[in-house]
């Protein structure tokens, strides 16, 4: 009995493997997608606000949207997305052998990821910077005056190397606490075990409600890094690049011309000819993409525009109250700026 | 008649029974249990060395109780007295913040924030796993309780029937409940392999009744068991591509004890079987099965279990073509089956090795053949022996199980971790609060099985009762 027991028990993950194994597709990944229903995005393990699972298990934020946005311009559904959350680590590989369609992990764009990785950065959905948090009680007012200190970050990001270039650059000795996860390195931080806090700008924002007391830090002015944080997708595969691409843009697009999801409706019958190239009322840009033409109405009625995304997830009006700064439009004195649909 | 004593013949005579005296204070009760245990080391003052040690030792009980007692209470206050119980409708992080940040707490308040856990409980218990389909998992849990349940009370009847259900149809079940079944089996395969088993058994049979020469009536067995094992195959898989009209969840969805529970029972139940057989197998005497015993139990016991799950989830994508995906958690779950059945294995052979050699030659005087030996005297008393350690292996491995988070799937401890990254319940006690809890559930199963493995050595020892 146990040895059939044992064979069986064997069978059984040999079947499954076998099954999964057969998963397997060929061709352009909007085909693949398009069979199998749903797309798989690469999220992070949870980061406040860009994306982070909320009380029903469900995930939100800046990042996951991104991908919601795709799927609605893909089926019209956007809730047809399931969520990898990978590793920093593990995220590119997960990628580049296909367990995941789209990474929208807060992920920032070099020249290295770009062109030795394989991949392609489809745009840049939030730009971040690196900055520094310190107690008040250390009465530093600048980043040049930390020479000495001990510096929580993360491992495996580019944070551990800019602050280490930033620090050699200005000649300063440091000594760095490296840890796995954001809220280890919080722990360590408000503990004492070090005297600086280093991340993206948008994290410290995040992990500062955590602290005993917010009051007594403050983050210096000095932003070291450039972070364009942006979805990414696999190189090789134009289609599905542009289809992440413009379901980026079209939310911006949206923002700029006013059009949001509670007006989208009547935004419809505009005359405005930009509006209703967007829209899909004129032209045909969706049949150009391989998908259907209303595929930006579907984005901004059921995700938003990108600035109803920005306020809904990391806004002013959210625990981690960062203002639109360099992530406003281009015409409200920010840096966001999409190409036009014409 | 009793004749009457002359009390004046001498100078005391007792007429009656001593009362009895309450036995020393020092010897009995509450106190006689403190001075024996407690006082006994501090309270000998006879010569000045002797009073020294005394106080010394008493001075270091009163500074252990201090601390100990210290921390005690503080984790009481921390869970109990200082915690918030309830929050609102709709009100999330500031329930649980103090006046200077916003919130209604007394500034310097420091306890627990249940509502937090509250709100992240379905996170902590399933993950992601769809909302209205929650009643899947818990089915599987209930039967597996019941069974498992079932097995463990003495006298109800049928207990080797409901374990053979528990080892073979409830994997099935609990397979299809939880992702969904109608996998994509291909139905010819199946009646490929199914009339292959069929054959394979007709074969046997007539080699058994010795119709096909001698060499193949040796045979015979072998062509049996592979003929039932190819029609379970084949049963498996076709139950497998049944449409149950169920939902498919994918086990990125699953999370939280759902996930530590399926990769430990997984483990838990087959690296018993499976140690047994590396056991013995690096005990035969066939060279072949000893040498690859030994080299199995070697390689899994030589790697961290770390570097096994990061090979699994970082390394092997990469040597597969490009869209041919392992199931993450099938990856991390195969993965700790090999590990613990190494350790298993280990175990087990340190159980036959205190066997003694009288019970294999009697066995053997018997006339058993390799198999009945084993079955019948050698593996009862081998495995009795080292039930401590079987059972320190499974707790190990549940334990173990949080590892898995590293590899991005949200096991209880990952899933918490991951609740940490909501920003609307974002407070200083978030971490404390949600560790605080997953450490009582651990130790709710650790404990449980320790105490479940104190039980079973109890009754199985009946030759060595000590």
């Amino acid at each position: 009995m146990k040895k059939f027991t044992t064979a069986l028990v064997g069978i059984a993950g040999i079947a499954l493997a076998s099954n999964a194994m057969a998963d397997g597709h060929g061709g352009s990944t909007l085909k693949q997608v398009q069979d199998k229903g749903f797309i798989q995005c690469g999220v992070s393990q949870g980061l406040p606000g860009f994306s982070n699972a909320d009380d029903s298990g469900n995930w939100a934020g800046l990042d996951v949207d991104l991908c919601r946005a795709v799927a609605a311009a893909v089926f019209g559904d956007a809730s047809k997305v399931k969520y990898s959350p990978l590793s920093a680590k593990q995220r590119f590989t997960a990628l580049s052998s296909g367990e995941v369609d789209i990474l929208s992990r807060n992920t920032t764009w070099t020249m290295t990821r770009d062109t030795q990785l394989g991949l392609n950065f489809a745009g840049v959905n939030y730009y971040d910077g690196q900055g520094m948090m310190v107690p008040k009680a250390l009465g530093a007012t600048s980043a040049t005056q930390l020479d000495g200190a001990n510096i929580c970050t993360n491992t495996g990001t580019t944070t551990e190397l800019n602050i280490t270039d930033y620090f050699r650059q200005n000649g300063m000795s440091f000594n760095l606490v490296a840890f796995e996860k954001a809220d280890e390195v919080v722990a360590a931080y408000d503990a004492g075990r070090c005297d600086v806090y280093t991340t993206d700008r948008s994290g410290l924002a995040a992990q500062r409600g955590k602290l005993t007391n917010p009051d007594a830090h403050v983050v210096l002015p000095e932003i070291i890094s450039k972070e364009p944080l942006g979805p990414v997708v696999r190189q090789g595969d134009d289609q599905w690049f542009n289809i992440v691409r413009w379901s980026l843009n079209a939310m911006i697009n949206a923002e700029e011309m006013g059009i949001s999801s509670a007006n989208v409706g009547d935004m419809m019958s505009s005359d405005n000819p930009a509006v209703k190239r967007l829209l899909g009322t004129e032209g045909k840009f969706g049949e150009e993409l391989g998908i259907s033409n209303d595929w930006a109405m579907n984005i901004i009625s059921q995700v938003g525009n990108y600035g109803e995304s920005y306020e809904k997830h990391v806004g002013e009006n959210t625990p981690l109250k960062l203002a639109r700064g360099v992530n406003a439009l281009w015409s409200n004195g920010g840096i966001l700026y999409a190409a036009p649909i014409r | 008649m009793p004749q009457k004593t002359d009390n004046k013949s001498v100078n005391f005579v007792r007429t009656e029974a001593a009362p009895l005296l309450p036995p020393p204070a020092s010897e009995a009760g509450i106190t006689g249990w403190l001075y024996q245990n407690i006082f006994n080391s501090m309270s000998d003052f006879s010569s000045p060395v002797a009073t020294i040690k005394s106080v010394l030792m008493g001075l270091l009980t009163i500074f252990l109780l201090y601390v100990g007692l210290g921390q005690f209470w503080a984790l009481l206050d921390f869970s109990l007295f200082s915690a918030v119980w309830s929050a609102p409708e709709g009100v999330k992080r500031e329930a649980c913040l103090t006046v200077d940040k916003g919130g209604e707490l007394p500034s310097g308040w420091h306890g627990a924030c249940w509502p937090f856990v509250a709100a992240k409980m379905k996170f902590l218990m399933y993950g992601a796993y769809d909302n209205d389909q929650l009643w899947r998992p818990n089915v599987t849990a209930l039967i597996g309780l019941i069974g498992l349940a079932w097995v463990m009370i003495e006298p109800l009847p049928y207990r080797r029937y409901v374990g053979a259900f528990l080892l073979t149809i409830y994997p099935l079940i609990a397979l299809i409940l939880l992702t969904g079944g109608n996998f994509d089996t291909d139905y010819n395969s199946v009646t490929v392999i199914t009339i292959l088993g069929l054959l394979l058994i007709t074969i046997g049979r007539q080699a058994a009744a010795g119709r096909m020469g001698q060499t193949a009536g040796e045979f015979a067995g072998m062509f049996g068991t592979f003929g039932w094992i190819f029609i379970a195959y084949a049963a498996v898989n076709a139950t497998l591509g049944v449409d149950f009209n169920l939902r498919q969840i994918g086990t990125n969805d699953w999370g939280g004890l759902l996930i530590t529970l399926v990769v430990a029972v997984t483990g838990i139940v087959a690296s018993l079987p499976l140690g047994i057989v590396l056991a013995l197998g690096r005990r035969s005497h066939m060279p072949v099965a000893r040498i690859l015993s030994t080299v199995f139990i070697e390689f899994w016991r030589g790697v961290p279990l770390i570097t096994v799950l990061f090979m699994a989830s970082v390394m092997l994508p990469l040597f597969l073509p490009e869209g041919v995906n392992f199931d993450n958690l099938l990856r991390a779950l195969i993965g700790v089956m090999l590990f613990s059945a190494a350790y298993m294995a280990e175990v087990i052979r340190g159980g036959l090795q205190a066997m003694d050699k009288g019970q294999f030659e009697g066995a053997d005087a018997l006339g058993l053949s390799y198999w009945q030996k084993m079955r019948l005297i050698i593996l009862p008393q081998a495995l009795t022996h080292v039930i401590p350690g079987i059972v320190n292996t499974f707790i190990g491995l549940f334990k173990d199980t949080t590892l898995v988070s590293i590899v991005s799937i949200f096991d209880m401890l990952g899933a918490v971790q991951s609740t940490y990254a909501d920003p609307s319940w974002g407070t200083p006690v978030q971490d404390e609060t949600g560790y605080l809890f997953i450490v009582i559930i651990y130790f709710v199963f650790c404990f449980g099985m320790s105490r479940y493995s104190m039980f079973m050595e109890y009754k199985l020892s009946t030759s060595r009762k000590n």
